[in-house]
């Protein structure tokens, strides 16, 4: 077991955290402020190949590893985790599902321009009353001669009204599982700009306010025939298996914030003066720091197991990285609210202010508990492969 | 077109200067990064191959260890990466420097050489020049902005106080100032293919042309005596006078309380 990391992956995260630095940190205050989607941003990632980083090389992409990947996100939510999160819906729920249940047509027309960032992706699964429960889908797809015919919504879309390129999950039929009609759910690529697809409200959100986050409506909107992704039937599959490496991005956004606000939280107990010392030199602020280090190193090691383990799985189809994931999610996402959390308390009044970047963390983690399975789900997952 | 770039790894100053016992910087306690100006000159090159189709090689003298700014220049997108490295090339002062580096491009084809207008652990702004001289080729100090036109460059130089406008035809030497441009990142695949690409290292003895009387500490004729780091200064005082005629007055005060007047 080898915990250092090798010298590609020590230039990325120099060149990931100069990037966030220079180019991300400046606005993040100003986005969530203005809830203004970072199309400045996007377009310099994409510029830069942060777009298609786990994506071949013949592909458009930057023929990178899982690991390089998760490092981007990780590296961009520590001064964002609005232009995390757009980095991973677009690459982990829009790019991963096309480039591995894609026809090579497919992955000509849809997944070559995504990563190279000409097109922003996005993912469709949850309605209002399907999110945990994907088997509550009401979103329809009726085949007609050569196109499929759509009809429903889907909300709380990540990218929702800036992204190019959808993967939309809807019901197509039903089956007979284990003696129960289950819903048939099946994958279909959704362009922008198709007829009968538009979108609803802007969701006003606690955090990542800088995220397009919308409801996408669907009135008879006809799509080819060959944009169904996968097989027909093998959606639900095809969702969980996107989650499980959504999850690891999230799971890294999570962790992204949570070093953020803790390598803030360090320079500012040095800097802040009471009774006559910096709060550094108070044993209560020192133990806090020790547990919040603790927990944000082993959150860490979780998501980067994961992501090695998602890596493993691309040369080797028959392992699952399912289990990695959810607890990689599970405590990076926990981890995040906790230190996010404690950081605030440790800035005193300053943390409850908006101009100090640790408020702004705080209400930023609280989501990675909730999207791309809450951590209920995460536990559920987990506990199911404990207990087989 | 064939561009050489010359850059440095030096310290990053930004986290504050360490020595050793004996005056000479402490390197292996401070991060290394590549001199900002070299970076500046390499981003001129990289603009060059982007328009131009040139083809861009990045040398540099050094430890091994030098190796890293040459990856981060192919990350960057440059074509070939060459390490000069040898233990009797070691304490070299800028004309030992720019007469090894100068060996080392003889070993070359090229049009256009740009060098950093000076680094920032040294400061002399003399190798970029020094390199033309032994090559005898025209310099051209201080590139703000940089045209090609056929087989010259069109070069407009900063000066403190005015800028000149020159044209020299090319093989010729430019030194780049950081304000030159705003460098380009590295890209993901660019790193994972810069870490696989093959650096070719040159030793003493593949340098000709070069007198070993003017190669490493021996053949340096600047010694350096000492050195230190810069004494910061307070952040002074600072007065709001109500009027022109009430901070004349407070000025004179202090010259006069200071004994310059």
């Amino acid at each position: 077991m080898d915990f250092s990391l090798s010298k590609e992956h020590e230039m990325a995260r120099q060149l990931f955290a100069e990037f966030a630095e220079k180019e991300v940190k400046p606005l993040a205050q100003e986005i969530d402020e203005n809830h203004r989607f970072p199309r400045e941003t996007v377009d310099k990632m994409a510029k830069y190949g942060f777009l298609g980083i786990p994506v071949p090389k013949d592909m458009g992409g930057q023929g990178c590893d899982v690991l390089t990947y998760v490092m981007c996100v990780e590296e961009m939510s520590k001064v964002c985790g609005t232009t995390g999160v757009i980095v991973s819906a677009h690459t982990s729920l829009c790019i991963d599902p096309i480039m591995t249940f894609g026809t090579d047509a497919q992955k000509e027309k849809y997944l070559v321009p995504l990563a190279k960032g000409e097109k922003l992706g996005a993912f469709g699964l949850t309605e209002p009353g399907a999110g945990t429960d994907a088997q509550g889908q009401q979103t329809k797809a009726v085949l007609d001669g050569d196109e499929w015919i759509l009809n429903g919504s889907k909300c709380f879309i990540t990218n929702g009204k800036e992204a190019d390129v959808y993967v939309i999950f809807a019901v197509t039929g039903k089956i007979e599982k284990r003696g129960r009609m289950m819903k048939e759910i099946s994958a279909f690529i959704v362009e922008k700009g198709t007829p009968g697809f538009t979108f609803g409200t802007k969701e006003n959100k606690m955090g990542i306010c800088g995220s397009s986050t919308y409801e996408l409506i669907f009135t008879d909107c006809r799509i080819p025939k060959d944009n169904l992704l996968g097989q027909q039937g093998k959606g639900f599959n095809i969702a969980m298996h996107t989650l499980d490496g959504g999850r690891i991005g999230i799971a890294a956004q999570a962790l992204g914030l949570a070093e953020g606000a803790l390598e803030t939280t360090i320079n500012y107990v040095k800097e802040r003066k009471q009774f006559g010392k910096s709060i550094a030199q108070f044993q209560n602020t020192q133990f806090e720091l020790a547990n919040m280090a603790t927990k944000v190193e082993a959150a860490k090691l979780l998501v980067y197991k994961a992501a090695l383990k998602k890596q493993e799985y691309q040369s080797n189809p028959k392992i699952s990285y399912s289990v990695e994931a959810a607890m990689a999610k599970l405590y990076a996402a926990e981890v995040a609210m906790e230190v996010t959390t404690k950081a605030v308390q440790l800035h005193g009044g300053y943390g409850y202010i908006r101009e100090y970047d640790v408020e702004r963390m705080m209400r930023d983690a609280k989501i990675t508990e909730i999207y791309e399975g809450t951590s209920e789900v995460q536990r559920m997952v987990i506990s199911a492969n404990i207990l087989k | 077109m064939k561009v050489i770039v010359c850059i440095k790894q030096v310290p990053d100053t930004k986290g504050g200067v360490k020595f050793n016992p004996d005056g000479t910087l402490d390197r292996a306690a401070m991060l290394a990064i590549m001199n900002p100006d070299d970076k500046a000159g390499l981003e001129a090159a990289l603009r060059l191959k982007d328009e131009y189709g040139a083809e861009v090689t990045v040398l540099t003298m050094g430890l091994p260890k030098a190796t890293d700014v040459l990856r981060e220049a192919l990350a960057m997108g440059a074509d070939k990466a060459i390490l000069i490295t040898d233990r009797r090339l070691g304490g070299a002062d800028t004309w030992a420097t720019s007469s090894t580096i100068a060996a080392g491009i003889r070993n070359l084809d090229y049009d256009l050489i740009i060098t950093g207008r000076q680094a920032i652990d040294g400061d002399t702004a003399q190798v970029g020049p020094q390199i033309a001289e032994h090559l005898q080729i025209p310099v051209i100090s201080y590139t703000q902005e940089l045209k090609i036109e056929g087989d010259k460059v069109i070069v407009k130089r900063q000066y403190d106080d005015r800028y000149h406008v020159l044209e020299a035809k090319m093989p010729c030497l430019l030194t780049a100032l950081s304000e030159l441009n705003d460098p380009r990142y590295m890209t993901p695949g660019g790193i994972f293919d810069a870490c696989q690409a093959e650096i070719t290292t040159w030793s003493r003895d593949d340098l000709k042309d070069l007198d070993d009387a003017n190669i490493g500490l021996a053949g340096s004729p600047t010694k350096i005596a000492k050195a230190s780091d810069k004494v910061r200064k307070g952040a002074g005082e600072k007065v709001v006078p109500e009027s022109p005629d009430e901070a004349v007055s407070y000025i004179v005060s202090k010259l006069k309380e200071k004994h310059v007047i």
